[in-house]
């Protein structure tokens, strides 16, 4: 058995414990550290972007490198580092959560995250090779067609790939949470978290196809000589932008809805009460979830779809602030008449609500599509979403991983670095971005490598420059935290926070199998249920018995190396046919994965009942 | 449930798809994998009506499409779905030999399919220097066709490897799923190429 | 720990600073200035909009406070249990159905300027002017088919009157943003052409900017808009109309500098009124209040960018070292002196010029 292995053996061991872990606790590892590290990247590509705006007709970067830094910022934090670090937590919860002792499917889930890595590979391999894309994040056909290199073909495979991962594992949680609730837990007593992790994954496996195709069709344009965007072949450019924004719109709720989850289970347990207005906090939740999809036109008024779709699209996202507001209400109100504590989770937590009023105040504004003809592509727009997507996504991670790290690793992270690392990233959040608003108002277009003297942009931007740097600090602050916790900080118990639902049931780390015995839900938060009756845990369902659990494999690795492998071959085909030695070599090893997979039966192994009662004895599951 | 008992049940229920645990999770992953490829092709189908006049004074669907082969090659494929539904039949009633005859003849009527358009694409390149590349509607017309045509080609090699694989040991709780979830796949292929026949076909002869 | 406090601090602090330091941005470039029909519209929506957002901003906030000192646990208080209240029907009632009446009000105003920029009822029009718009990396070209008259990088408009701009692109997708007067539209490489228009209240010099990414020197893709009145207006028609592209300039240098452009350079470039080619139509050079743009109209800018256009604008498709910088300067001198017509000249620029 893997684990075991791991504790026997070495270094060597580990790792090849991590590469054929399909245990969704692991993953959540691997998902925390490779998420982490491209969000360090970012952070660095936001850094130089922010030097090189420090002042008028700065040289700090050349064009075409400006270019590439702000898409590779842009990319990497979309799905590089917001969607990893997400898939980070919901591995880490949701089976807990849902009182499940793994995912619906162990494997796919270990492929979801090796695709997910190596298409972030991909992507970040092309700094090496003679520069990365360089036509945004969003990757506009022709700009993007016609960009030489092959900048442009990294996106499009390493997008694909990490794309494919991201699909899979949105199938795999909501499976998990369908089928694999403990009795008891019906689908209105789900904690918040999973359900916005279930609307959530809903709405990737809608919106990633729209990208899948839209990239297969760059793809096509770009290597093997398709004409989807080539004008004069009678192409059509806004092809693209339809079906990136079709799925670039539910992207952003992808972002936001799990942390508006987080958020809704902090703000309960540290206020100690149950949320207020649960059931209206699922309807609003599946509510943005339904309009997401109605609204990607927004981001398309100015490209001339007529004032009749235009009103239709700007209406259609006004309503969106209906059930937000909603959500924003029902915190406040969750909080009145709470014994509010205010811990570095509930800190973030906190910040996070004037934050992203701001946030979604300024999108309503962009909503109204005339005025969009001023703000669109301006820095109106880039405040408006580092608002949504820094002041929503990113506090609530920071939030959310102050809030669950004793449950990933046994260990509080540390309270005074945590609110020191607090202060700095906030003040330099609003530095950074509220005065980007009037910036672009004043005339400064989005994605410009320089401004020009004179145009009255001096003053806002050094601002901005000087609070992305207290940012940088604040995340300094917070890596040092994680550090300083592993090695100072002593171990706490299963609850450290008087929890309130299933996670907080068992000992953190938890065993590798989650519950000894599946546990019987009798309400809404499961355990403040059992501890307002004065029990210690929970009413187990079934008598103490064998366990099912998956095997372990390293297949998921090698089908993901093999697309990755096939990616350069497809790439660089378009110079020299050889490489579709690559290509076919690639191809070769995943399917060749794919097929031992289906040929060769995999059912899991036991995990005895003396086993366990040997852990119970050990203190396991109290 | 024991290995034993998934592999070599006693008694096979009348649901085998179902019966496990696995099985439910395969069963309802497929939906929700199948409502993914909805919205693929429904992109793709966007895509090609968007383009679908922009031939670059090339060669119009018009001008190209013959309604006959087509015609035949529906047939071949809705007919392919009803032989699936048997084996599915077949399963049920836990007669793995019966399942094993209609799937193979599945599979002939899905690769007979497949020849046919081979044999179309390659017309249309030799007779109509009608290539990938042409003109944006030749794109998109290849594409949303040869997306189809690939999953044809990926069911077959689907059904063709559970068929080999399971020959020996017959039907149980483990491999039912399989069976069942690769015969959906089937089905959305057809109903796919319903879509194609018509907005492609249909609607390209006659607009 | 205060964090409210401090929050609240913060946030009034940058808003202060904000106004203090940058006004509202520059005239003839500021969205928050407008000097023409489109943009005041817009700013009124603007205000709108963000009156109503305050407005549920400041009730958000006072909730926040109050619930943040109120109901922080205080010392010994560690054992209270609060009561678990599940929600209330009322409350909850009344936050939504008041963001939807007030959202209903931004709505209305929101449609109604939609349509009424997307107007395009009077451009059939006998008396109404049209100006194509061509968006090129890294240039704009403006041709006025009914003046027969073609200019690129400074279009002139008359004030007091709409010009529909039929806006398109020659390579990539770029963005025609004019903020002081109208907004913004994408100018689409192929079938997508957009229509807007223009209406300038006052007489002046405005900015424009590409607002769509177009590549390297995306930033560099500045243009002015000149607004004079009709009279100045049918003035500059005529003058643009009587332009003798082969007019021999006075100077020696100039003269030797016409035939090195000839020779040269009209295979991308154009005097005169041809519509869009390759390059920029130099028609009226020296009255141009930039160079390519962004640099200042001096010698010898221009004979730094003849011999290396890269350097000012990455990735351009003018080459490099077509001539050497002798000849530049002869081409510079003849170029200067192309003043077809001085109208616009008199309008006094503001603050932002050098």
């Amino acid at each position: 058995m893997s684990t075991t292995a791991a504790q026997k053996g070495g270094l060597g061991a580990a790792i090849w414990d991590y590469l054929t872990t399909v245990d969704h606790k692991k993953i959540a590892h691997l998902y925390l550290v490779a998420g982490g590290l491209f969000f360090l990247i970012g952070g660095l590509e936001a850094m130089l972007i922010r030097i090189q705006l420090m002042k008028p007709d700065n040289n700090f970067l050349a064009a075409g490198l400006y270019n590439e830094m702000i898409t590779m910022h842009g990319t990497t934090m979309i799905f590089l580092a917001a969607m990893p670090l997400i898939f980070a937590l919901m591995n880490a919860v949701v089976p807990l959560q849902i009182g499940a002792r793994d995912v619906a499917f162990p494997f796919l889930n270990s492929l979801g995250f090796w695709l997910f890595l190596f298409g972030g590979l991909m992507l970040n391999v092309s700094w090496f090779t003679g520069g990365a894309p360089d036509a945004g994040w969003t990757n506009y056909a022709p700009l993007s067609t016609t960009s030489p290199g092959h900048g442009v073909d990294y996106y499009v495979m390493g997008l694909q790939i990490s794309g494919a991962g991201t699909l899979i594992g949105g199938i795999n949680f909501l499976v998990t949470i369908v089928n694999m609730r403990a009795p008891g837990m019906t689908y209105m007593r789900m904690p918040l978290f999973t359900w916005s992790t279930f609307v959530t994954s809903t709405l990737i496996l809608f919106a990633f196809p729209a990208l899948t195709v839209g990239l297969f069709l760059m793809m096509f344009d770009r290597m093997f000589g398709a004409a989807f965007f080539d004008v004069a072949k009678g192409g059509n450019v806004i092809i693209w932008e339809h079906l990136f924004w079709i799925f670039g719109h539910p992207e952003v709720y992808i972002l936001i809805l799990p942390l508006f989850g987080a958020f809704s289970d902090i703000f309960s347990t540290f206020s100690k009460k149950r949320l207020f207005g649960y059931s209206a906090m699922v309807f609003a939740t599946v509510l943005i979830g339904f309009l997401g999809f109605m609204v990607w036109a927004h981001h398309m008024f100015t490209v001339g779809m007529g004032p009749i779709a235009n009103s239709i699209f700007a209406v259609a996202t006004m309503a969106i602030a209906v059930p937000t507001g909603i959500k924003i209400f029902n915190w406040l109100f969750t909080m009145w008449g709470g014994q509010i504590r205010m811990t570095s989770a509930m800190l973030w937590s906190v910040a996070f609500i004037p934050s992203f009023t701001i946030g979604g105040m300024t999108g309503v504004m962009l909503a109204a599509a005339a005025a969009d003809f001023q703000y669109h592509d301006t820095y109106f727009v880039v405040g408006h979403f580092h608002y949504v997507i820094v002041g929503g996504v990113v506090f609530g991670i920071f939030a959310a991983l102050h809030y669950w790290w004793p449950k990933m690793f046994g260990k509080v992270l540390n309270e005074k670095l945590g609110k020191l690392a607090f202060w700095p990233f906030f003040i330099g959040f609003h530095l950074t971005f509220f005065i980007q608003h009037f910036l672009g108002l004043m005339g400064m277009p989005r994605r410009y490598w320089v401004f020009l003297e004179g145009q009255g942009l001096e003053a806002g931007n050094m601002i901005s420059t000087i609070g992305a740097f207290l940012m940088a600090i604040g995340s300094v602050i917070f890596l040092i935290n994680v550090v300083y916790t592993a090695v100072k900080e002593k171990k706490v118990s299963g609850d450290p926070w008087d929890g309130r639902t299933l996670e907080w049931t068992m000992p953190s780390p938890p065993p590798h199998y989650n519950f000894v015995q599946t546990p019987l839900v009798r309400g809404l938060d499961p355990l403040w249920v059992e501890k307002t009756e004065g029990k210690e845990g929970m009413t187990p369902a079934e008598p103490l018995g064998d366990i099912h659990m998956p095997n372990a494999s390293i297949l998921p690795f090698t089908m993901s190396l093999g697309l990755f492998i096939a990616g350069f071959g497809f790439i660089y085909q378009t110079d020299d046919k050889t490489w579709l030695v690559a290509a076919v070599v690639g191809m070769a090893i995943t399917l060749g994965s794919m097929l031992i997979r289906s040929l060769k039966d995999d059912l899991g192994h036991h995990i005895h009942k003396e086993e366990l009662e040997e852990d119970i004895k050990k203190g396991v599951g109290k | 449930m024991s290995h034993e008992d998934v592999l070599n049940p006693k008694h096979m229920p009348h649901d085998p798809e179902k019966a496990t645990l696995e099985g439910k999770n395969k069963f309802l992953a497929f939906w929700f994998f199948l409502g993914g490829e909805t919205v693929l092709f429904a992109s793709l189908f966007g895509t090609y009506i968007a383009l679908n006049g922009s031939t670059a004074g090339e060669n119009t669907p018009e001008h190209l499409f013959g309604l006959e082969l087509v015609f035949l090659m529906t047939m071949m494929l809705l007919t392919s779905s009803l032989t699936s539904v048997y084996a599915m039949y077949h399963m049920k009633n836990h007669d793995f030999r019966k399942m094993q005859t209609w799937l193979a003849i599945t599979v002939l009527l899905g690769l007979a399919f497949l020849g046919c358009e081979i044999y179309e694409f390659l017309h249309y390149v030799h007779e109509y220097e009608f290539t990938f590349g042409s003109s944006a509607f030749a794109s998109a017309f290849y594409t949303l066709v040869g997306f189809h045509g690939g999953h044809v080609l990926f069911g077959l090699s689907w059904i063709v490897a559970l068929m080999i694989r399971n020959q020996k040991r017959g039907l149980n709780l483990y491999n039912a799923p399989k069976f069942y979830v690769a015969s959906l796949y089937w089905h959305f292929i057809d109903v796919v190429w319903v879509f194609i026949f018509t907005v492609v076909y249909l609607m390209g002869k006659v607009g | 720990m205060r964090g409210w406090m401090g929050k609240f601090r913060t946030l009034a602090l940058f808003g202060a600073l904000t106004l203090i330091l940058s006004g509202c941005g520059v005239d003839n470039l500021s969205a928050l200035k407008p000097k023409g029909y489109g943009a005041e519209l817009l700013l009124d929506l603007m205000m709108i909009s963000i009156a109503i957002m305050i407005f549920v901003f400041v009730i958000v906030m006072a909730i926040y406070a109050f619930v943040l000192i109120r109901y922080r646990q205080k010392k010994g208080q560690e054992h209270v249990i609060p009561k678990q209240t599940e929600g209330n029907k009322a409350l909850e009632v009344i936050w939504t159905v008041i963001p939807i009446i007030l959202l209903l009000v931004l709505a209305v105003p929101t449609v109604q300027a939609t349509f009424d920029l997307a107007d395009q009822s009077s451009q059939e029009d006998e008396s109404a002017m049209t100006i194509e718009v061509t968006g090129n990396q890294y240039w704009w070209h403006f041709n006025y088919p009914k003046e027969e008259i073609a200019i690129s990088q400074e279009m002139y408009i008359p004030t007091g009157e709409r010009v529909y701009l039929n806006l398109k692109s020659s390579d990539v997708i770029h963005s025609f943003w004019l903020p002081s007067i109208a907004g913004k539209m994408d100018t689409n490489p192929g079938e997508n052409m957009n229509t807007m228009y223009l209406e300038a209240y006052e007489e002046g010099v405005y900015w424009g900017h590409c607002a769509e990414l177009c590549g390297p020197s995306h930033s560099l893709m500045d243009f002015r808009v000149v607004a004079v009145s009709p009279d100045k207006f049918e003035q500059w028609k005529e003058d643009m109309q009587n332009v003798d592209p082969e007019a021999t300039p006075e100077t020696t240098q100039a003269q030797e500098g016409q035939e090195l452009f000839n020779n040269n350079c009209m295979s991308c470039h154009a005097i005169g009124g041809s519509s869009a080619g390759v390059g920029p139509n130099l028609t009226n050079f020296g009255n141009r209040e930039k160079l390519a743009g962004i640099m200042e109209p001096s010698k010898e800018n221009l004979v730094d960018w003849i011999v290396n256009p890269d350097e000012f604008k990455p990735g351009n498709n003018m080459p490099a070292n077509i001539v050497g910088e002798e000849e530049a300067s002869k081409i510079a001198d003849y170029l200067l002196q192309l003043k077809h017509s001085d109208v616009g000249n008199d309008i006094p620029t503001k603050n932002t010029d050098k």
